[in-house]
């Protein structure tokens, strides 16, 4: 990055800004008059909120038990959710548990965003034999189905949610470098590319200014398709007992230690999916209307 | 090269990669492999004599080429935990994923080319926006949650059906009677939502595509009847939609670990599920490699076939 200050000075400063701003401005337009996406969006506003103020919304501590109110059903005045096997309220380890799942949910994508973009972007702009050898390296990860990849990473490297975290990234970093890949490739061979590099352009500088900002617009739509599958993911490995660890609120480990119960207790037992299913389809849905509204493919 | 052949022989570096993978599985994980095998507390020489026994004294190269030879020619080692041999257990268990993942792929394929192709011929309509819905939602649904839903209405409530295990008794055999299918009912919906959905959205847009080509106006224009304009229809969609099971059969393989989990279905996915909390590292790093290999062959087949039925990706 200093590099490129240096070939360029004072350009950073120079160079208006409006046009940017402009074309993210056309996206929300476009993307407000989209029904589906708005109120997905919304829902997805309002979870985050709830993680957020988690310990002001919730009525009653996610961790206090009670031998006494175990396993209580839905609509019991105190616990308008219920209690789980320990008769904590689950109402309360709902709108907890939401901070955690959102975070193991949405991080792995992140991280992978990151990664990926950048080996992709290495790999399509270098081209040749660093390009076939760093997308081959990638193929191989192609070989294992994202679950499997997932557990085997997660069970070999040992339940927590520092390794649940590291797996489910590096199950995500190959689609992306792919995805990355192939836009920088198309972008690569681009007249105005050729004309930058003819006037004595540096290659940072042409990845800086150029590439990123037509590589990143369609990568980050594809990344944001995956935050739905990756909340499944990581709830599940919560849920087979690879992420996070009792007494945690987390809606997969909720599943999980409910699941015992679910024959005294069935409707409770399925609360803490819906939720992540509710988070899962507003994802998809708002990432949908983001591909339509940003005109990707 | 022909692109047979360049298929083919790609396929190589691949599984050979993917060995290495398998075999790196073991060392990342924390703690001494032994573990598993002998007490913390065992003697240092009954520790030596059961490394030399499992060959961990080797340096790793050396251990790595002799586990190839050795899974090569079947043999996956002994499970540390009850010192069976891995092949064995892996290959039953697989039996049982096998028929799993089969019955949800044919239930998720039919349903998908019966829902896609409706909602691809009535673009638009209410019809379409219901099945684009349940597209979306099948895809977004947790499936393991999915699972728990239908124990709690057809076992739970209803009492229909069971909520775990393969068949009656724990004998592990299968057979196509109503005492065993009734098992295989509740994992085998469960686990076709997601085939469902994708093939669904596949089929859907690869029906809309071909009805906008103009040769379909021109097979109109000359008076065929709507059912030879249907051949059409199936004769384009069906590589796209073939290819899409196909490679959906092997995601399920080797995605079906959190259903079975749900069901205790006795296949691949329980072996994992219980390898991994034994740290049984040799079942784990075993079932993993069958898995994955089982993986490739599919993709293989797939692209093989797809080439067949589709001339165009032969030059591409």
């Amino acid at each position: 990055m200093a590099d490129t200050m240096q070939v360029t000075p004072g350009a950073a400063g120079t160079l208006p800004v409006a046009p940017v701003k402009g074309y993210w401005h056309s996206v929300w337009g476009r993307l407000r008059r989209d029904p589906v996406a708005m109120v997905a969006g919304l829902v997805l506003l309002a979870i985050v909120l709830m993680a957020i103020f988690a310990p002001w919304l919730a009525p009653a501590s996610p961790y206090s038990t009670s031998m006494l109110t175990r396993l209580q059903p839905i609509g019991t005045p105190g616990f308008p959710l219920g209690t789980d096997e320990l008769g904590r309220d689950v109402l309360s380890r709902l709108i907890h548990g939401a901070r955690l799942s959102l975070l193991i949910g949405v991080m792995p994508v992140v991280n992978a965003f990151f990664i990926g973009s950048m080996i992709g972007i290495v790999a399509g702009f270098v081209g040749g034999r660093t390009n076939t050898a760093i997308m081959r390296v990638i193929d191989v990860f192609y070989a294992f189905p994202a679950v499997l990849l997932a557990v085997a990473l997660a069970g070999a490297l040992g339940s927590g949610l520092v390794n649940s975290l590291f797996s489910l990234t590096v199950v995500f970093i190959p689609p992306i470098a792919r995805v990355a890949e192939s836009v920088t490739t198309k972008v690569r061979s681009v007249d105005y590319i050729e004309a930058a590099r003819a006037s004595g352009a540096g290659s940072l500088t042409i990845i800086h200014r150029h590439v990123l900002g037509n590589v990143l617009g369609p990568v980050f739509v594809y990344a944001t398709s995956l935050i739905s599958v990756s909340m499944i993911l990581a709830s599940g490995l919560s849920f087979l007992g690879l992420g996070a660890r009792p007494p945690t609120p987390e809606w997969g480990l909720m599943l999980n230690t409910m699941r015992d119960a679910i024959y005294v207790n069935p409707w409770v037992t399925v609360l803490p999916g819906l939720m992540i299913f509710t988070v899962s389809i507003c994802f998809n849905m708002l990432s949908d209307g983001l591909r339509s509204a940003m005109d990707v493919k | 090269m022909s692109y047979f052949l360049k298929r083919i022989l790609y396929v190589i570096p691949v599984t050979l990669a993917v060995g290495l993978f398998c075999f790196s599985l073991v060392h990342l994980s924390p703690g001494d492999p032994m573990d598993a095998v002998v007490s913390a507390d065992a003697p240092s020489e009954v520790v030596q004599m059961v490394q030399r026994a499992y060959g961990f004294d080797r340096p790793l190269p050396e251990q790595f080429g002799r586990w190839v030879l050795r899974a090569v020619q079947g043999d996956l080692g002994l499970s540390a935990a009850n010192g069976r041999s891995v092949a064995t257990e892996v290959f039953s268990a697989l039996k049982n994923t096998l028929l799993l993942t089969v019955a949800a792929s044919l239930i998720g394929f039919t349903l998908g080319c019966l829902f896609g192709t409706l909602a691809g011929y009535w673009q638009g309509s209410l019809l379409d926006r219901l099945v684009t819905g349940l597209a979306v939602g099948s895809v977004s649904i947790p499936h393991y949650w999915l699972g728990m839903l239908l124990v709690i209405v057809f076992s739970v409530e209803l009492n229909w059906l069971p909520s775990s295990g393969a068949g009656p008794g724990s004998s592990g055999d299968w057979a196509f009677e109503w005492a065993y299918l009734r098992h295989l009912i509740l994992p085998a919906i469960t686990l076709s939502v997601i085939p469902m959905g994708l093939v669904t959205r596949t089929v859907r847009a690869v029906v809309a595509e071909v009805l906008a080509n103009e040769f379909v106006e021109a097979l109109r224009a000359k008076g065929l009847a709507g059912t030879r304009v249907f051949l059409h229809v199936v004769k384009n969609v069906a590589p796209t939609a073939l290819a899409v099971m196909g490679l959906e059969l092997g995601y399920l393989i080797g995605g079906s670990i959190l259903v079975e989990t749900v069901f205790s279905w006795p296949g691949t996915g329980l072996l994992l599920n219980n390898a991994i909390f034994q740290r049984d590292l040799p079942v784990l790093q075993g079932t993993i490699l069958v898995l994955a290999i089982f993986f490739v062959m599919l993709n293989l087949i797939v692209d093989l076939l797809q080439a067949q039925l589709d001339p165009r990706i032969k030059r591409g």
